[in-house]
């Protein structure tokens, strides 16, 4: 991993594929999609839809149990939903990874986001993950691919926090 | 009327190799553990809700091994979305074995969803798992045998049991690091 491309997603799937991640699961975050497009055109990785993001936590950790590598990319407020199911990969040292695209933290538009997105480090921390962040575009692969290893080598759970600074606030118009 | 650990017993008396037995949290875990001290049951003993995502991946990482996830109603009605999730990315190789006692037995049986107007078979039917019935009689333990080795699922089996309090079965370890590692060495 010496070289990363200007698109931060194709970095991201980069690490995927070189990591040997072969199940992606998701609840959808317009920052993802073309990550998660990525991961759906290629028949070696194996896309779930969830219906909330608690669910890839439990996936991801059979899927380990199974000896299959895998990823849950989710919007900050899914983090949330995670919290006592990141109690499974905790008491067990499963090896776990997690995208989050933020949230509520930079140029927000919707109010509606800024509990969850102040609430996200806090909670992360609170059951043990290790956060990565990322406010670089350039720093988006490396950043993934340590947080990958951190996981994959030491039996931990990691999240790698994308900033919305990064990512950019997304504008609603009315009407 | 089913008893629970009966059931059980008798469902993984004669287990072939293929076989994987995960079980949810509570009771189910205990019915697991008193079939023996088996390196191919991971038994859940909390992260109640999570047995259900683990089970199906688990089975899409392993298509050649039979899945089967034994857990109660109180756990299966925490992650309902599970079942949208398991019949919308199917696998074939996946049973779940609802114990339904109507109840929360381990914490002084109070009722359920299921003692009052709601149907699990019904909830994965809509859910979009197509193979799942209920069983009433022991009579029809041949029938969950025969969906667990020998039909494609993803399969949903609802069994109706006496809500009882029974003796707790311990798994040889609490210790979570060392029962997932006994279980993944096995794969």
């Amino acid at each position: 991993m010496e070289k990363f491309s200007k698109d931060w997603r194709n970095d991201i799937y980069d690490v995927f594929k070189n990591i040997g991640i072969s199940l992606v699961s998701h609840i959808p975050d317009a920052g993802h999609t073309p990550l998660i497009d990525l991961c759906e055109k290629d028949n070696n990785i194996d896309v779930v839809t969830l219906t909330t993001e608690e669910e890839g936590v439990g996936l991801s950790c059979g899927a380990w149990a199974g000896g299959k590598k895998s990823a849950l990319l989710m919007q900050s407020s899914g983090v949330g939903n995670c919290i006592n199911a990141l109690a499974l990969p905790n008491i067990c040292r499963i090896p776990f990874l997690t995208i989050v695209s933020m949230r509520g933290e930079w140029g927000e538009f919707i109010p509606w986001q800024v509990p969850m997105g102040l609430g996200t480090p806090k909670v992360l921390e609170a059951m043990d993950v290790k956060i990565f962040r990322v406010d670089y575009k350039d720093e988006v692969g490396e950043t993934v691919n340590a947080a990958a290893n951190f996981a994959f080598n030491t039996r931990k759970s990691a999240a790698v926090l994308l900033s919305q600074k990064m990512i950019g606030a997304k504008q609603f118009k009315n009407g | 009327m089913i008893i629970r650990r009966d059931f059980v017993n008798k469902l993984l008396e004669d287990r072939k190799d293929n076989l994987r037995v995960i079980s949810g949290i509570g009771t189910s875990t205990w019915d697991l553990m008193s079939t023996g001290d088996e390196k191919n049951n991971f038994g859940f003993i909390g992260a109640m809700g999570q047995a259900l995502p683990f089970a199906l991946g688990l089975s899409i990482a392993q298509p050649d091994k039979k899945i089967v996830l034994i857990t109660g109603d109180g756990d299966t009605l925490m992650s309902l979305g599970s079942l949208a999730t398991i019949a919308n990315h199917p696998v074939s190789n996946l049973t779940v074995i609802v114990l339904d006692n109507e109840s929360y037995v381990e914490t002084g049986s109070q009722p359920t969803a299921t003692a009052g107007k709601t149907n699990l078979e019904l909830i994965a039917k809509g859910s979009g798992i197509e193979n799942t019935y209920t069983i009433f009689e022991r009579t029809d333990d041949y029938k969950v045998l025969k969906t667990i080795y020998e039909e494609d699922g993803p399969s949903l089996v609802v069994v109706k049991c006496k809500a009882e309090s029974t003796p707790l079965i311990f798994p040889h370890s609490f210790d979570g690091v060392t029962a997932i590692n006994r279980f993944k060495d096995t794969m």
